[in-house]
């Protein structure tokens, strides 16, 4: 099974304030030790929402909308995917990780299992997503 | 806190610590059926403290400096006490118990050590393979029995027998260095490698693929590639396996049928595990020197992963690379899937001479994918009785049932075919 954990944004990594020294050392230390495990299989951060953008669905209006964003607490600052053989061992994986705005911050760190194709019923849907990646791939 | 929740939470910090933990006890111990004994009692341990005291926050820690304790204390009870073992008691005593402040070379140090005595060349095969899974793996002897489709006690006898045999050989609890490491690592390698073919094609039973041993075998790839990051062959097994794995989905049919290779529909290939793969093989190109056995196959799978259809193959590069490995590593086996790679690049016509050549070799004669691949060769070139012979040949060989069913069904196809095409001759 896969795992994301998924980083949760704060007010610094908003502002695009480059984490402490000691905080990216320990978060080195935290990948290495992933790696070591075997476990790790991609891990990405993510600029601020200021370099993003949100388009708004309402009925058939699309409306674009420029970052930053509020509510940064919600928003995605990064994360990992892991391979894991269960959601509790991908929580343990998950409690090591140093605390990623600091010892003294409040965040949370939310792990979801990703979707596997077999996790879908065989439908005409998924024929037809499987359908549109055969194009894509010869259209590469 | 409830008993289930504690239960869960320990058996995936198992999962997750049990190897770091049982390669740290047997520096202290020497002796890894020991160090393992001493840290599933840890775990017993937790188990019976951390409903009421709760989970501490670094589970690891405090299971190794619970079987730390127990370790120094058996060792005492043995009276084999001396001034160093005295030293190390003091180191945790001091608080030196805590796992992640023990440097990680030592670390790294423990986990090699226990990657080789695991696969010491003292035991059989299979229980090499059961031991690394239960030591390095950090599998349960259920896990291990279900992958394998033996009974429990059959596991269990067998990693017992295992760690009796490393003891009474005094099998040190030490990683070879130099030259001996790099004679020894194709052990290591092989048992990895059988694990994940184990998962990938399974011998018997009606499972194509049982994805989680794969996963498993990936893993344990993972870790040894960073342990000897300076081996080639290390990066070349991974870079095989995480091409091989990035097929999974691909490898089987909606109704569970094999799909195979050419069939396959590409844009189900698992993209993240492609670009592992081609990662590592690209790691292992860099360190040098000529590709070994695992590197080579890497790099013929790398061929096929990097052409986005089955038409854009580089038949000829896939040629050329068989050409060395069978130089390096000559088989039987592998002059078959030269025969199949001759065959694309040059017509069944050139395939089906190898193939031929090999039909004498005694290893393959009770193997079901010659007569397989010379079914292909003979009805690519309209020879069909002989194909159906061959289709025949090959589903009475294979143990499994869903290939079986797929060999079956050429073999008609061809008879088919055949009587087609006899009043056409005749006429």
């Amino acid at each position: 099974m896969r795992f994301m954990m998924i980083v949760k944004a704060s007010e610094d990594s908003e502002k695009g304030v480059m984490p402490p020294e000691q905080m990216l050392s320990d978060m080195n230390k935290y990948n290495e030790e992933l790696v070591k495990a075997g476990v790790l299989l991609e891990a990405d951060g993510l600029t601020p929402t200021k370099e993003g953008a949100r388009v708004q669905f309402s009925g058939s209006k699309r409306t674009v909308i420029d970052g930053p964003f509020a509510e940064s607490k919600e928003l995605i600052a990064g994360y990992w995917i892991i391979q894991a053989k269960s959601l509790d061992e991908a929580v343990e994986w998950a409690k090591k990780a140093p605390n990623p705005h600091g010892d003294g911050a409040t965040t949370n760190i939310e792990i979801r299992r990703i979707f596997e194709l077999e996790d879908f019923a065989p439908s005409k849907a998924i024929d037809q997503a499987r359908e549109l990646g055969r194009e894509l791939t010869k259209k590469k | 806190m409830a008993d289930a929740d504690v239960r869960r939470t320990i058996d995936a910090v198992w999962g997750i610590e049990s190897a770091r933990l049982i390669a740290g006890i047997a520096r202290i111990v020497r002796d890894v059926g020991v160090a393992e004994e001493l840290v599933n009692d840890a775990f017993v341990a937790a188990l019976e403290q951390w409903p009421s005291t709760g989970i501490p926050d670094r589970p690891a820690a405090w299971l190794m400096a619970t079987a730390k304790h127990r370790a120094i204390d058996r060792l005492r009870r043995s009276q084999r006490i001396d001034e160093k073992r005295i030293s190390l008691k003091d180191d945790v005593e001091a608080g030196a118990g805590e796992v992640d402040a023990s440097l990680d070379q030592d670390i790294r140090d423990d986990m090699l050590r226990l990657v080789f005595v695991a696969c010491h060349p003292v035991l059989s095969l299979d229980s090499r393979v059961a031991l690394t899974l239960r030591l390095v793996g950090g599998l349960t002897t259920e896990e291990i029995a279900g992958a394998f489709l033996v009974p429990e006690t059959t596991i269990a006898q067998r990693i017992v027998r295992a760690k009796r045999t490393l003891s009474e050989a005094r099998v040190p609890f030490e990683a070879p260095r130099g030259a001996e490491l790099e004679a020894r690592l194709p052990a290591v390698l092989e048992v990895i490698y059988l694990i994940f073919n184990e998962g990938y094609s399974a011998t018997a039973g009606d499972d194509w693929v049982r994805p989680e041993l794969c996963n498993d075998a990936l893993r344990l790839g993972r870790i040894v590639a960073e342990l000897v990051p300076q081996e080639s062959e290390a990066h070349g097994l991974v870079a095989l396996m995480e091409i091989q794995a990035s097929r999974f989905k691909a490898r089987v049919g909606s109704s569970g049928e094999p799909v195979l290779l050419l069939d396959q529909d590409r844009s189900r290939w698992d993209r993240l595990l492609v670009r592992r793969g081609l990662a590592a093989l690209d790691r292992a190109e860099r360190l040098g020197g000529a590709l070994g056995p695992y590197a080579l196959q890497a790099a013929i799978a790398a061929c096929h992963a990097r052409a986005l259809t089955g038409a854009d193959t580089d038949w000829r590069r896939i040629v050329a690379l068989y050409d060395a490995l069978a130089q390096l590593a000559p088989s039987p086996i592998v002059d078959l899937n030269r025969a199949v790679a001759v065959g694309m690049a040059f017509g069944p016509q050139a395939g089906l001479a190898i193939a031929d050549s090999l039909t004498g070799e005694r290893t393959l004669s009770t193997y079901y994918l010659l007569p397989s691949v010379r079914g292909h060769f003979f009805s690519e070139l309209g020879r069909f009785s002989e194909a159906r012979t061959e289709y025949a040949r090959a589903a009475s060989l294979t143990k499994n049932v869903r290939e079986r069913e797929l060999l079956l069904k050429r073999a008609a196809e061809c008879g088919r075919d055949a009587e087609a095409e006899t009043p056409r001759s005749t006429a």
